[in-house]
């Protein structure tokens, strides 16, 4: 890679993608501790483990607080898929050296990612427990 | 102590395959593994082929593999490994013969982060002075002796012949930091490509192979902020 070309600066362009996946799942990790632990936190010191059932869930995302939890939940499907996948993604990238198959399976995994994520979504958006 | 060295051979003018040989001899707990192998060469088998240079752990030549771990055979004592050793060229690198591997990709990996000062501005008229915590910033990765047993210990390195790999980081690392040079910008452009950093996974192989006991992931984490910071 020459410094200098024809006495002109040019800056030969690094993978913008690649540094933002790397930042991402720096932040992305520390963001999931935080959810992953208050998750934890309030299913089994606060629930109970014993009160874990459908009535739980529901009645929390249905309760006062309900949009929040919503939210909550949300960000934890979100960062966790984006987290996982990309991953998967590093995994593919360093392992599979055939240009052809690295493409299929990546092709499936982002189809797996955007399905999981999409399903997740949905219900957190439309649940409704019809009063059970 | 009567010790015994397994070696790696291959000798592609006589044999095609690799095999291993091996020499029982007397030898002091405090000779180095090097002296074994100057001991088998000299005394008793002179098509032996390997590299070393200094022989005293300063010009890198000789790395190898020493029951399978990447050390420098000049700096490693015969009673530190044990009466049982195994030595094999450096991995991921294609094997010339015997324990001498082609090393022609990790100098191309070199060069392509400008291992040199960079700076058009005319020199002052004594040195370009630097404070004492301006050089602290990069002393570490000074010590670097280009052996190649960072690279050849990095699972990335292995698996993907194109990663620049640990040890042209730490050798852009030593100028990026260095608030002297002027060329950080490209070099980090050429370190954000996708074989660049970022096939680093963090695994610290390098950081447990080097010779000179230089913090590489460290230093390659401190390369990965300052391009991400750049880029901000």
């Amino acid at each position: 890679m020459s410094r200098r070309d024809g006495g002109g600066h040019r800056r030969p362009q690094g993978s913008g993608f690649e540094a933002s996946a790397w930042f991402f799942m720096r932040v992305s990790g520390v963001v999931l501790l935080g959810l992953a632990v208050f998750h934890l936190f309030w299913m089994h010191f606060v629930i109970g483990v014993e009160n874990i059932d459908f009535n739980a869930v529901a009645g929390r995302w249905e309760g006062r607080w309900g949009p929040l939890w919503r939210l909550y939940d949300l960000a934890l499907l979100v960062f966790a898929m984006a987290h996982g996948f990309n991953g998967l993604r590093y995994v593919l990238e360093d392992y599979v050296q055939r240009p052809g198959r690295r493409l299929a399976l990546k092709s499936i995994a982002y189809t797996l990612g955007f399905l999981l994520i999409s399903a997740g979504a949905y219900i957190i958006f439309t649940f409704d427990s019809g009063g059970v | 102590m009567r010790v015994l060295f397994k070696v790696y051979r291959y000798q592609p003018e006589t044999r095609e395959d690799a095999y291993f040989d091996s020499f029982e001899f007397d030898a002091e707990p405090t000779d180095r593994v090097l002296d074994g192998l100057n001991h088998i060469k000299w005394h008793l088998d002179g098509t032996l082929t390997l590299r070393r240079s200094c022989q005293h752990g300063i010009c890198g030549s000789d790395a190898l593999r020493i029951n399978g771990v990447n050390r420098l055979a000049c700096k490693v004592l015969i009673g530190d490994v044990g009466s049982k050793i195994k030595i094999e060229p450096l991995m991921g690198f294609t094997v010339i013969k015997d324990l001498v591997v082609d090393m022609d990709r990790f100098f191309s990996h070199y060069r392509s982060v400008m291992p040199y000062f960079v700076n058009d501005e005319a020199p002052p008229d004594r040195e370009r002075l630097q404070s004492v915590e301006a050089r602290d910033a990069y002393d570490d990765t000074t010590k670097c002796i280009l052996c190649a047993a960072c690279t050849t210990s990095c699972p990335s390195a292995w698996s993907n012949p194109d990663f620049i790999g640990p040890a042209a980081i730490v050798q852009a690392h030593r100028f990026i930091f260095d608030d002297r040079d002027e060329g950080s910008e490209e070099r980090l452009a050429a370190l954000g490509q996708r074989d660049g950093v970022w096939r680093c996974r963090t695994v610290f192989n390098c950081t447990r192979a080097c010779p000179k006991e230089i913090q590489i992931t460290k230093a390659i984490g401190e390369v990965k902020k300052a391009i991400v910071a750049d880029r901000s």
